[in-house]
């Protein structure tokens, strides 16, 4: 062993660095969910400009790593004279990220609720907004829940990425503390395990989520 | 503030960046090859009678889909490493992508055998077809077929991951982003490019994905619907 035995304190310094995955992962999370409605909007509006848009921003986020997004937004950034810290560097880049994926996930369930939702609207002569926030949205919420949920899991193992950029989270603390003890099995293995309890509930409660939504078919079956 | 857009510098590293594409799109072949059979494998195991195996074969896929790809690139390279193991890292980056899309690909796999009516297998069964012939012709070939979209979109996403081996310094694409920009100083325009590129390198993948379908499921080929 080059740097002694694994202590409590490098212990407390992972669960600290674990700490910051969750920060960064609410907030990539929330940002990109308000980020992605806009998306969702915009990719199923009456305006074909809008929807052409929208289309190009998602196919580009969802063709390009997510680590490339990262440097262009930490250098980009940079170059044009804005200082950003790490956790905004991160926190930006996951929120571009969310949106794209996000907005895609939820288009695709405001278009599973029957056209004839949105006719009947119509004829009951509902705005547009009023259809959306009154009718579509609160039957595409309940299919939405299990894929956003699952979608969670991926924003926070995406966040060990913002270690590349040097914000100090789970990935990085235990790379710091690989570095002075030379344990990597020992470290990145306590580090997966952190990892896996803090995303395994969420696939869990994603997939009974599914199962409860699809109880009418299963009984059918 | 006004920033200089300055591409032309980047001109003379173009072989460069072939050369770090080449690198990942060989990376990515190889790891979608020996994941599918991994994955294909791994799918069986947990539908079989051996409870060990179902078991093993469960909490590979849970472990792998409930932990960040870095985490794991470091655990295995790292890891392996400080056990004696001193691999290439060609060969390092390629195990960890396998590793990682195995694991995606059996769950697919699983939910496309899902699909698979009881009655058809104990059709086969009642025919007198071996398990082997019941497994490749009546549960495998159609549950292929059917998950054909999901997978071959997991395989541009694990093209996509690809970029992250560069953190243990793979000379693939991403791997020479950081050196290019490291002697050019032109990192923003450097970033760029190689979104570009990766961009250009998840259409192009997606079209001979496109293709190969069309070529190896004749039946969707002439009937131009999902089974």
């Amino acid at each position: 062993m080059m740097g002694g035995a694994f202590t409590f304190n490098h212990f407390v310094y992972l669960l600290q660095g674990m700490m910051w995955t969750v920060v960064l992962s609410a907030l990539a999370f929330v940002l990109g969910g308000v980020a992605g409605f806009g998306v969702m909007l915009m990719r199923t509006a009456r305006t074909r400009l809008l929807r052409q848009i929208s289309f190009v921003f998602v196919q580009l986020v969802q063709g390009t790593p997510l680590l490339i997004l990262l440097f262009v937004v930490y250098f980009g950034l940079g170059v044009v004279g804005i200082e950003l810290p790490p956790l905004l560097a991160a926190g930006v880049s996951l929120m571009v990220y969310s949106s794209a994926f996000l907005g895609e996930i939820w288009r695709g369930c405001v278009e599973s609720v029957p056209r004839t939702q949105w006719e009947a609207s119509e004829c009951l002569a509902l705005t547009r907004w009023q259809t959306l926030v009154d009718v579509i949205l609160p039957q595409a919420a309940r299919i939405a829940t299990p894929p956003t949920v699952g979608f969670l899991v991926q924003v926070m193992k995406s966040t060990s990425l913002a270690s590349v950029v040097g914000f100090v989270e789970l990935t990085r603390a235990a790379q710091v503390v690989n570095n002075s003890l030379f344990t990597p099995f020992l470290v990145f293995g306590i580090a997966g395990v952190l990892y896996f309890a803090l995303c395994y509930p969420l696939s869990r409660w994603s997939r009974s989520l599914e199962r409860k939504l699809n109880v009418g078919r299963r009984q059918a079956a | 503030m006004r920033y200089n857009f300055d591409f032309a510098s980047l001109q003379e590293y173009w072989p460069e960046f072939l050369r770090g594409a080449l690198m990942t799109l060989e990376m990515t072949v190889i790891a979608c090859v020996l994941g599918l059979v991994i994955g294909v494998f791994c799918a069986i195991g947990r539908r079989g009678k051996r409870k060990w195996l179902a078991t093993l074969c469960g909490a590979y896929v849970e472990i792998v889909r409930n932990t960040p790809y870095l985490i794991q690139i470091f655990f295995i390279f790292f890891g392996l490493a400080s056990a004696g193991l001193k691999l290439p890292i060609f060969a390092a980056a390629v195990l960890t992508m396998v590793f990682n899309v195995g694991a995606y690909t059996a769950e697919i796999v699983r939910a496309g055998m899902d699909t698979i009516h009881p009655g058809q297998i104990e059709a086969a069964e009642a025919l007198g077809l071996s398990t082997p012939q019941i497994y490749w012709d009546v549960i495998l070939r159609p549950s292929l077929e059917r998950v054909y979209p999901s997978l071959s979109g997991q395989f541009v996403l694990m093209m996509l991951s690809s970029s992250v081996t560069s953190q243990i310094s793979a000379e693939e694409l991403t791997g020479v982003a950081n050196s290019v920009q490291s002697e050019s100083f032109r990192s923003f325009e450097t970033f760029i490019v190689v979104a570009v590129l990766y961009f250009a390198m998840a259409m192009l993948l997606k079209f001979a994905f496109h293709l190969f379908g069309q070529a190896i499921f004749p039946r969707r080929r002439r009937l131009g619907t999902p089974l």
